[in-house]
């Protein structure tokens, strides 16, 4: 799939007056997250990340999003979102559990841990998970659906859309304070916004995108 | 972890001195109050009830403490343009949520932080409809309520002026009101979007009035449309509490605790009146001293402050004797309608909801249901953005993606939607203990078929107003709400309500509400302009009361 924004960097405008101090820490300390566990066991690590390639399937010509280690962080400090539908466990019992059977799951329809089985295999189960169809021993009374949509997508998809690499692939601004937005109306585009691609002009908005800052 | 998370580990509210959010590292002179000292009264919550009850009462001259359990915050250097670390802003302890149709708190309607959800709310500052405040008996469905929508004008009036509210030259729908304070903002892109459909249908659209500023205002500049309003405001232009009636209530002689979670209210055993406070701070649970008690603590916290508070005298709870504490919870309806635009939008700019539609909340004709509902244009930031679309589509994985990219040309209508009160949707205590060794709350909650029918017409319009505004690939997201509202209604009955027009519990004389707890109906706007108007009158009503002699009835 071609770039929407080609050239578009957001960390381009780390020195411009659209980052305050405080969002310049807070990006640094993302973009420093270490891809290691530090809650999660060698083998719960090993599904989680296999999960994570599935649920976001990162293209390979640019350095991956650590996801799991920012799943990883969330759980270790048992940061939680201040609310829990009755079915599900705690944050941090919840994932444990969750791992531990989707793993057993692929044992007893597949015969390997589910980070050794095929991507379509592992969007099969996944796909099933979604759909409330796993039940084995191991989810207990946990839902499979609910860990889910609750856990899974929750947790994997706020963290990429809370990285840098994936506000460039989107067009998104970014941190923008001080400096916010000026133009508002339909196709207007502040000097200091993403370049959409128009089909034929792609070089265009490379262009402009590599102008900002 | 780091210096923008320092608020949330040692108390500022202390040493004679309190954080100023106005300036970098700045801090203003505040009055102290001893613990056995009772003071007149302690507000429990510091945010569209509590701050600013803490205001009035603290300018009419009364010995006021504001307990807040979260932090007190400078905006200036403390907040990042970031969804994910603005977290902190949120109410993130344990609750559980059960019910046919569970709700979603923290981000989405709880805030923890002096200001309480102000911090991080969406603006949106609207006056009820009139016939609302007695929708019992001119409307035929939920429940009168013990005020006048006349003096309730005075008070919007009161409320606006205070906050500086940016709205158009004339508010389309109601009876005549005075002209906002500030200009409107201009509208962006996702706003004119909203004014199509509503033109080719035929309906009246509106600046939404919002509580930013359009122009400069003290030491805050205007609104710069840097977009991540509900991720609390980075440049002091959101009127929130924090930055409006705390500081007023400061300065006008009133004590704010941050970092103090009241976990009980003391009631004497023979007199059966509240005595003070027990609240967990800096590592010890302490008690203060009061003649009066306000629980301030949103939809949630006040019911299960009051539950939590059961003793002896009063086994099922504080002011609970109707048997209401905790019951009747309404939040609002709040689905969306998406869809796509040839033009680029860029949502991300300026407040998200800019432009508003109250059409359905005045149009009696043409519905199969009670109650009403405003629509307004959304300006979600990406978490939130992918948040609706895993969530409503079930999308992942590569089509998640391809979706994604589509962020730029996507506009949306949102409504907040009238819930009935049902009795059924309540507030209770689970077995499970917070980090205060507190039982937490239980919330659950349901859909009425009234409710359900809203939604269904609701959805309906909407897409129709899209495809008029010319959008394709139009999806609906059918599950969300926003806002939490009466767990403690007032009322003109001690059988059948919980306090009075006043605030005022009926059990206890000297332990006040007020907060978005006391609602009876929710109408189809957002609270929080109707919160504030009500502390604004409950803070008069004290002072009246008092001059009379009817207050000071715990003095020990």
């Amino acid at each position: 799939m071609p770039e929407r924004y080609p050239g578009y960097d957001v960390l381009a405008k780390r020195d411009s007056p659209s980052w305050n101090d405080a969002s310049r820490q807070v990006i640094a300390e993302r973009l420093a997250l270490l891809d290691v566990p530090t809650f999660f066991s060698e083998s719960e690590w090993q599904t989680l990340r296999a999960i994570c390639d599935r649920i976001v399937p990162q293209p390979e010509h640019r350095s991956a999003v650590p996801l799991a280690a920012m799943v990883d962080r969330k759980v270790a400090q048992d940061r939680r979102d201040g609310y829990r539908q009755a079915g599900l466990p705690p944050l941090q019992e919840a994932w444990r559990r969750g791992l531990a059977a989707l793993d057993a799951e692929a044992g007893a329809r597949h015969g390997a841990r589910f980070h050794l089985l095929t991507a379509s295999v592992q969007d099969a189960l996944l796909k099933a998970m979604q759909a409330g169809q796993l039940r084995g021993a191991e989810w207990g009374d946990m839902p499979s659906q609910l860990f889910f949509k609750e856990r899974i997508t929750h947790d994997i998809l706020a963290a990429y859309y809370c990285h840098p690499v994936a506000w460039n692939e989107i067009g998104f601004g970014g941190p923008a304070s001080p400096r916010g937005y000026v133009r508002m109306y339909f196709n207007r585009r502040d000097p200091w916004e993403a370049a959409e691609a128009r089909p034929g002009h792609e070089d265009d908005a490379r262009e402009a995108n590599e102008r900002i800052a | 972890m780091n210096a923008l998370h320092d608020a949330l580990h040692a108390p500022r509210g202390k040493n004679g001195r309190a954080p100023d959010p106005l300036r970098v590292a700045g801090w203003m002179p505040m009055r102290e109050y001893a613990e056995d000292d009772a003071v007149d009264f302690v507000i429990v919550g510091t945010g569209a009830g509590g701050g600013t009850l803490a205001c009035k009462l603290a300018e009419a001259g009364f010995s006021v403490i504001g307990m807040d359990a979260g932090a007190w915050w400078r905006p200036l250097e403390e907040f990042a343009s970031d969804e994910a670390h603005q977290e902190k802003l949120f109410w993130t302890d344990e609750r559980l949520c059960d019910g046919d149709n569970p709700l979603k708190l923290g981000s989405n309607n709880s805030g923890k932080s002096v200001g309480g959800s102000t911090v991080h709310f969406a603006m949106v500052s609207l006056r009820f409809r009139p016939e609302w405040f007695k929708s019992r008996s001119l409307l035929g469905y939920g429940a009168d309520w013990p005020l006048d929508w006349r003096e309730m004008w005075h008070y919007y009036t009161e409320v606006e002026q205070a906050l500086k509210i940016s709205g158009p030259i004339t508010y389309p729908w109601g009876p005549p009101r005075p002209r906002y304070p500030y200009r409107a903002h201009e509208i962006n892109a996702a706003g004119w979007v909203l004014a199509k459909g509503c033109e080719a249908l035929g309906i009246k659209w509106t600046e939404t009035p919002l509580a930013t500023i359009s122009a400069p205002r003290g030491q805050a500049h205007p609104c710069v449309y840097r977009g991540f309003c509900v991720a609390g405001c980075a440049t002091n232009a959101k009127q929130s509490a924090l930055v409006t009636w705390i500081p007023r209530a400061v300065k006008a002689g009133a004590e704010i605790r941050d970092l103090a979670m009241v976990g009980r209210i003391e009631t004497d055993a023979a007199s059966g009146l509240a005595t003070g406070v027990h609240y967990h701070r800096e590592g010890q649970w302490r008690f203060q001293r009061a003649r009066n008690v306000v629980v301030a603590g949103y939809a949630i916290e006040t019911p299960r402050l009051l539950l939590n508070s059961a003793n002896a005298r009063f086994p099922h709870g504080l002011a609970n004797s109707s048997g209401l504490v905790g019951k009747n919870l309404m939040t609002q309806t709040n689905q969306g309608v998406y869809g796509l635009m040839e033009d680029e939008i860029r949502w991300y700019k300026g407040p998200p909801s800019l432009t508003i539609t109250e059409h359905w909340n005045y149009h009696d004709t043409d519905k199969d249901f009670f109650g009403g509902y405003a629509y307004m244009a959304q300006g979600p930031l990406p978490q939130a953005w992918v948040s609706s679309q895993a969530g409503a589509r079930g999308l992942w994985g590569a089509a998640l993606l391809h979706e994604m990219e589509k962020y730029n040309h996507q506009a949306g209508l949102k409504i907040v939607g009238e819930v009935l009160p049902q009795e059924r949707n309540r507030v209770t205590l689970a077995d499970e203990k917070d980090q205060y060794g507190l039982p937490i709350a239980r919330v659950t909650f349901s859909y009425g078929d009234n409710d359900k029918a809203l939604v269904k017409h609701a959805i309906g319009f909407m897409t129709q107003a899209m495809e008029a505004a010319g959008a394709r690939e139009i999806w609906c997201e059918p599950d969300d709400t926003a806002h939490l509202n009466g767990t403690a209604r007032m009322g003109d009955d001690p059988r059948t309500s919980v306090v009075n027009a006043d605030c005022r519990s009926w059990d206890i004389p000297n332990l006040w509400i007020c907060d978005g707890s006391v609602f009876p109906t929710v109408g189809g706007v957002n609270p929080s302009l109707t919160i504030q108007a009500i502390a604004c009158r409950t803070g008069d009503r004290i002072r009246q009361l008092a001059a009379r002699g009817e207050l000071g009835l715990a003095r020990p």
